[in-house]
């Protein structure tokens, strides 16, 4: 047969199958729009770029009962999920699904959202401030449903929580869609750094609508984003408050117990067994866990190891060792400060990745897998080492899951750390009040006043008993916390289900009561 | 050996908190203060907080002393009725002039362990010397009580004293941190350095420790836990030093075995004195465990 371009080509080959010959207009579209290049010479950024949300929404043809999304990069600075379920709200879209990342302080308006019936149930990693009192106080019918960052991947790359529009803020986008976090021309007015949350959502939701305030010329390159996942683009003047977003540099502590702790994480790490060169880490950003980033420096320049990698929310003092040459590659899937933001933009080992990659339990292989030491904080450890990072001693929900549970699973030693006593409540209880972390995936407990081991990891036993590291047993270190401060009183919890927590691979793991 | 007293931590003796951590980041000595750290309006809940603390917490091997306000203010007796019960290791006199200031002490303490049936002298002393006139009197007060375990100096209110201020280099406290020192040595007591109070000058305040142990000083009073690996790790014998110590000793006890008194190691003279630095040295590293 002869196909458009007049040439003879046969219509079927053994071995490959049957061939479609050329057409001057393909089934999927045109080869070349010449109305739309046309058009371009006197409209260049046509493209993808709507006049508003509002319109955008109708484009699409949201509807009643459709899952949304947003993402969390710019934590408590962000102005998107407000603005968005503002314009969602007043044109009469009710009952929908709100599948966030994270949610904090700043989202308390969906509260009023929610009692308005515009949304009907929310799912995110972690939550505060009045959204969170409002669940923790049984206002809502449908529970949240906590996610981790690994297990909410896989659950949207899955299909097992499909997503019908995801509204992502960007802080540099070009018509077309190339997003990233931050901009070449340094004029982002609200850089980010990495977007490996919304990375995830830009993949798989059927609707992408990318909203910016700093339309920049195609192509923006390097970009977070590819313009082959954006449907839309809308302008807007502000996405957030830089303030909110990120801080200028993550400051070391200053408070001594932190110092202390984190000095015993180092030793800890030191004597693991797993210190070697062309180790792997990741650091959480509280005040101990990041601290130990400082205490690991001097040991890896007096024992001349150096990392392989850095993995998950990548800080300045992250930044500092990658560029002093203590680690060679940096996996971002979140930056948490200017610095980060800019090593992003700048050092050419400094990668961006998503959050599938970062730690889905359930594809070929993510990143978390490969860390040979986490350090994590926690709010309560139980005498399984079970961990919470949600509900605080009050019961109420006030933190959130985050990758907690994927890199505890993930690294070869999980180490939390926390102070024996906060407050005035001991951090050791014979059962935590919210399960994140289930405790058989967490390897060793750092306190002020002593370490404790699993007794599942007998190997980590013996080396830090060798290394002569503070042991003891953690009911003895729960102990020494109750001989101070006494035992707390239960949390008085109602039968009424106001959060589910799901572990990484979607089962549920344990839910949050109303407190009383 | 007798105690390891590297570091004294100023605890303010109205920040439970404070209190509770103060024995976690590995100080020899805690010394709860109920005088300059606590407002005049907050004394009275201070004492008993201070009361209750060291009834109910357990801080281990750690020595503490409690530094009482001085007898002659409204505040100072009720303090030592109140801090003897709660027997810490020590009370700390501040503001100490002459040995009449210690001995008024020793006997009020008698008295109230006698009333609690403690024995006679549990209670021990610790005087810091904070004027002109304390200094010169410095040998008196460190005699004048054998619950005396222990002088220091206070700089701020000894500058103020002598008409000048607190240099980095501290040429002003010279002739007092000598007076102090030889006073204690002479009474067989422990002799403790004051307070630099400039948290984030780390060099400078290595610099201070250097000299002070130099001086001869058994340790520094600190006000914040991040300094006390500073002054363990100045005070902490290198491996050299060790090294050096235990070859002294092993050519004493042959010499000894042989019967000669004097004798020499690589060309240096080793006698009485420097076998008794190499036991310090050994002792030390034994407190320390290296």
């Amino acid at each position: 047969m002869f196909n458009k371009a007049g040439r003879k080509i046969p219509s079927f080959i053994d071995g490959i199958g049957p061939l479609v010959p050329y057409r001057e207009k393909a089934a999927n579209g045109q080869y070349k729009n010449t109305e739309r290049s046309k058009d371009r010479q006197h409209n260049p950024s046509r493209d993808k770029v709507m006049g508003s949300i509002e319109q955008v929404i109708e484009a699409i043809g949201l509807k009643d009962g459709m899952t949304i999304s947003f993402h969390h990069h710019f934590r408590n600075g962000d102005y998107i999920v407000n603005m968005v379920m503002d314009v969602i709200a007043k044109m009469g879209i009710r009952d929908l699904t709100v599948a966030a990342s994270s949610l904090t302080d700043i989202h308390a308006p969906l509260v009023k959202h929610i009692q308005s019936g515009v949304v009907r149930r929310i799912e995110t990693s972690g939550l505060r401030g009045e959204l969170a009192h409002a669940y923790s106080c049984g206002m809502f019918d449908i529970p949240v449903i906590i996610n981790s960052h690994g297990g909410r991947a896989r659950a949207i790359a899955s299909g097992e929580c499909p997503i019908d529009v995801a509204f992502l803020g960007v802080p540099s986008c070009d018509p077309y869609g190339n997003a990233n976090g931050y901009s070449r021309g340094d004029d982002a007015a609200s850089a980010c750094g990495s977007l490996g949350y919304a990375k995830v959502d830009a993949q798989h939701a059927k609707n992408v609508v990318l909203i910016t305030d700093n339309l920049v010329s195609y192509p923006n390159v390097p970009f977070g984003i590819p313009e082959s996942q954006v449907d839309y683009v809308v302008v807007v003047d502000c996405i957030g408050d830089p303030k909110g977003i990120v801080s200028g540099a993550t400051r070391y502590t200053s408070n001594p117990k932190e110092l202390l702790i984190a000095r015993h994480a180092a030793d800890v790490i030191g004597a693991s067994g797993y210190f070697y060169d062309g180790f792997s880490m990741q650091t959480g950003s509280g005040g101990a866990s990041l601290a130990t980033t400082r205490f690991l420096r001097e040991k890896m320049l007096a024992a001349n190891v150096k990392a392989s990698f850095a993995l998950g929310g990548i800080t300045q003092q992250i930044v500092d060792l990658h560029e002093e040459g203590l680690i060679h590659r940096l996996l971002d899937v979140q930056s948490f400060d200017l610095r980060a933001v800019e090593s992003l933009k700048n050092n050419r080992f400094h990668h961006q990745i998503d959050a599938e990659y970062y730690a889905s339990p359930d594809n070929a292989g993510c990143a978390a897998h490969q860390l040979d030491v986490v350090v994590l904080s926690a709010l309560e450890i139980d005498l399984e080492f079970n961990v919470n990072v949600i509900t605080g001693s009050d019961g109420m929900i006030r933190g959130a899951s985050g990758g907690h549970c994927d890199t505890a699973a993930g690294a070869a030693v999980s180490i939390i750390v926390a102070p024996l006593i906060r407050g005035r409540m001991p951090s050791i209880l014979d059962r935590v009040n919210t399960i994140i972390t289930p405790g058989h995936t967490v390897d060793v407990l750092v306190t002020d006043q002593g370490i404790a081991v699993n007794p599942l990891r007998q190997d980590l036993l013996n080396n830090l008993k060798s290394a002569k590291l503070p042991v003891v047993s953690i009911e003895e270190l729960k102990e020494r916390a109750n001989r101070v401060v006494g035992h707390p009183e239960p949390i008085k919890w109602a039968d009424k289900v106001v959060g589910v927590v799901k572990y990484r691979d979607g089962a549920v793991i344990d839910v949050i009561r109303q407190v009383k | 050996m007798s105690r390891l007293r590297r570091t004294m931590l100023y605890v303010p003796g109205n920040n439970p908190g404070m209190i509770q951590d103060a024995h976690i980041y590995g100080a020899d000595s805690i010394m709860i203060d109920l005088e300059d750290s606590v407002s005049l309006n907050e004394k009275d809940a201070a004492r008993l907080l201070v009361y209750h603390a060291l009834k109910t917490l357990d801080f281990g091997s750690t020595e503490i002393l409690v530094r009482v306000n001085p007898l002659n203010t409204p505040y100072g007796r009720d303090d030592f009725e109140a801090i003897v019960r709660a027997k810490p290791d020590a009370i700390r006199l501040p503001k100490t002039e002459t040995s009449a200031d210690v001995i008024e002490a020793d006997e009020l303490i008698s008295e109230i362990e006698t009333k609690i049936g403690l024995p006679c002298g549990t209670i021990k002393l610790f005087a810091a010397i904070e004027s002109a006139k304390g200094a010169l009197n410095a040998e008196q007060i460190a005699t004048a009580s054998s619950r005396l375990i222990g002088i220091a100096i206070g700089a701020e209110d000894f500058v103020t004293d002598l008409k000048t201020t607190r240099s980095r280099e501290g040429i002003e406290l010279l002739t007092a941190r000598s007076f102090v020192l030889f006073a204690a040595r002479a009474a067989g007591i422990a002799a403790v350095d004051t307070v630099f109070s400039n948290v984030k000058d780390d060099e400078g305040f290595a610099g201070e420790v250097k000299l002070i142990k130099q001086l001869g000083f058994d340790g520094k009073s600190i006000i914040n836990p991040r300094q006390i690996e500073i002054v363990h790790r100045i005070y902490t014998p290198t491996e050299d030093d060790v090294e050096k110590a235990q070859h002294v000793i092993e050519a004493i006890e042959e010499a000894e075995a042989n019967g000669s008194g004097v004798i020499s190691l690589n060309g240096k003279m080793i006698d009485k004195p420097v076998v008794e630095r190499a036991r310090r040295v050994l002792d030390l590293a034994a407190a320390v465990k290296i």
